[in-house]
């Protein structure tokens, strides 16, 4: 029986940028650059706070004063049990399972500081249909994305280019921040971002995880 | 008034202090403050400003930003009054940061700064430690950084929006192992919580237990395990919190 994800997931959201190969090497000739002097590092997180939960078949509302709105389509892990300092190899065991998230963000010219305005307005990240149980899922790194507006392809990508695999992001998050049962971690959304606008229905399907759907509609 | 959430033996009270700051727990009795274990008294996200006095940004080699510089934390990074902080091995520079928190009330979508204070239910303190080893120039300041395990003390406990006559008037201090080592003024802030309020909630709705820590004057220094580090706003409340090293941390029965 698939459980909605908003029973599930209601813990605290966190987000991966850059994690797929192909977005990452494209920017690094200006990651050399200032202000960033050296590619990064560690993970590049953010958090996506209270306001942005949203959900399958739900509005998704442009902004009012705002230009360009862009979806996020990406793969969402759903943490099953407190995970602190915990080493790659065991970091599956602390996984509930799947599902899908549509990261909206403004569009982002800058990495430098955090993408605040850009991505936790309301409504600004629909997940689901449901959560999909971790053993569903044979290898959550072969997986296919695909984002579709009013039924045209426009973005896609696939999970073997995650710079970063799910063990490796539990690793190295856990290593200074505990997971708790709940949080969402978002692996993050393929080279490629497009625009939309109001009226526009945005599907995010990924194999195995079915398809989220949401209509783009206006403030009032 | 005062409010703050504490534990008792197995069990979550929230709870009033007096006057003498003796803990009234919901059964009526008063115990010393050293007889709980200081909850964070709120549990929301933290919109934090970095750079927002001016002295500091300068300390920074900043200048002072023209927008505010926001970054979020997660309840994670919380812990309480009296609480431990962990200061990872192997790091040069891990410094506290003395600020003023407004807790938010109620829900604030397009609040504008005149009515800000309504939306306020009260006002506490942080501990915003930072360690600067692991900055990096993505989403600077990076939650490596800024949203480590129990790295973010707040408390002790809530003071009424009432109770504080003038929130930009407010004397700001820190002592490590009780020399004084930070001191500045609210007077001091660029974009004071009314503002704050406003900016914020012109592109998303605030919620109640949601906190906006504002950000810490000049005076930073290193922090070791084993000191004792207070940081107090006047009127709203002194905060003290003990370091300890990344394995004494880890040995804690989870």
């Amino acid at each position: 029986m698939p459980r909605p994800i908003e029973e599930v997931a209601t813990g605290s959201i966190f987000g991966v940028a850059l994690n797929y190969r192909s977005l990452l090497d494209s920017r690094l000739d200006e990651f050399r650059q200032a202000p960033y002097k050296t590619p990064p590092n560690k993970p590049v997180l953010f958090i996506k706070t209270e306001n942005t939960r949203n959900g399958n078949e739900r509005p998704m509302v442009f902004p009012a004063g705002v230009e360009r709105i862009q979806p996020g389509p990406a793969v969402g892990v759903v943490i099953g049990r407190k995970a602190s300092r915990v080493r790659p190899e065991d970091a599956m065991d602390y996984v509930a399972g799947y599902t899908i998230v549509n990261e909206f963000s403004l569009p982002e010219e800058s990495y430098y500081r955090p993408a605040v305005k850009a991505k936790c307005r309301d409504g600004f990240c629909p997940m689901g249909p449901d959560l999909v149980e971790a053993d569903a899922i044979a290898d959550p790194g072969n997986l296919s994305i695909q984002l579709r507006v009013n039924g045209d392809v426009r973005q896609e990508g696939h999970t073997s280019d995650w710079v970063r695999t799910i063990p490796e992001l539990i690793g190295e998050l856990t290593e200074f921040m505990t997971l708790n049962e709940g949080d969402v971690l978002i692996t993050g959304t393929p080279a490629g971002r497009v625009d939309v606008k109001v009226g526009d229905r945005v599907e995010v399907e990924i194999s195995g995880l079915g398809r989220l759907v949401n209509t783009i509609t206006a403030e009032h | 008034m005062k409010r703050a959430r504490v534990r008792v033996g197995n069990q979550v009270q929230d709870v009033l202090i007096d006057d003498e700051n003796k803990v009234v727990l919901q059964d009526g009795k008063r115990v010393s403050e050293d007889s709980v274990e200081w909850l964070p008294p709120a549990n929301g996200h933290m919109f934090a400003l970095g750079l927002n006095y001016a002295d500091h940004a300068a300390e920074l080699d900043f200048k002072a930003p023209e927008e505010p510089l926001v970054f979020i934390k997660a309840p994670n990074t919380y812990t309480g009054h009296r609480g431990v902080t962990w200061r990872p091995d192997n790091v040069d520079y891990m410094h506290y940061e003395c600020e003023l928190v407004a807790v938010i009330g109620k829900p604030a979508r397009n609040v504008k700064r005149e009515n800000a204070l309504e939306y306020v239910a009260g006002y506490t303190v942080c501990n915003d430690y930072a360690i600067r080893d692991y900055l990096e120039n993505y989403y600077r300041p990076n939650l490596r950084v800024k949203n480590r395990d129990a790295t973010t003390p707040v408390g002790p406990w809530i003071v009424e929006t009432s109770d504080i006559d003038n929130p930009n008037d407010l004397t700001i201090r820190t002592w490590i192992n009780g020399e004084l080592k930070q001191e500045g003024t609210t007077a001091d802030m660029i974009f004071d919580i009314p503002y704050l309020i406003e900016y914020l909630s012109g592109f998303m709705t605030l919620q109640p237990g949601d906190m906006i820590a504002t950000g810490t004057p000049k005076g930073l220094a290193d922090v070791k395990p084993g000191d004792e580090v207070t940081v107090e706003v006047e009127g709203v409340g002194r905060l003290t919190n003990t370091i300890v090293t990344e394995s004494q941390f880890f040995k804690k029965p989870a």
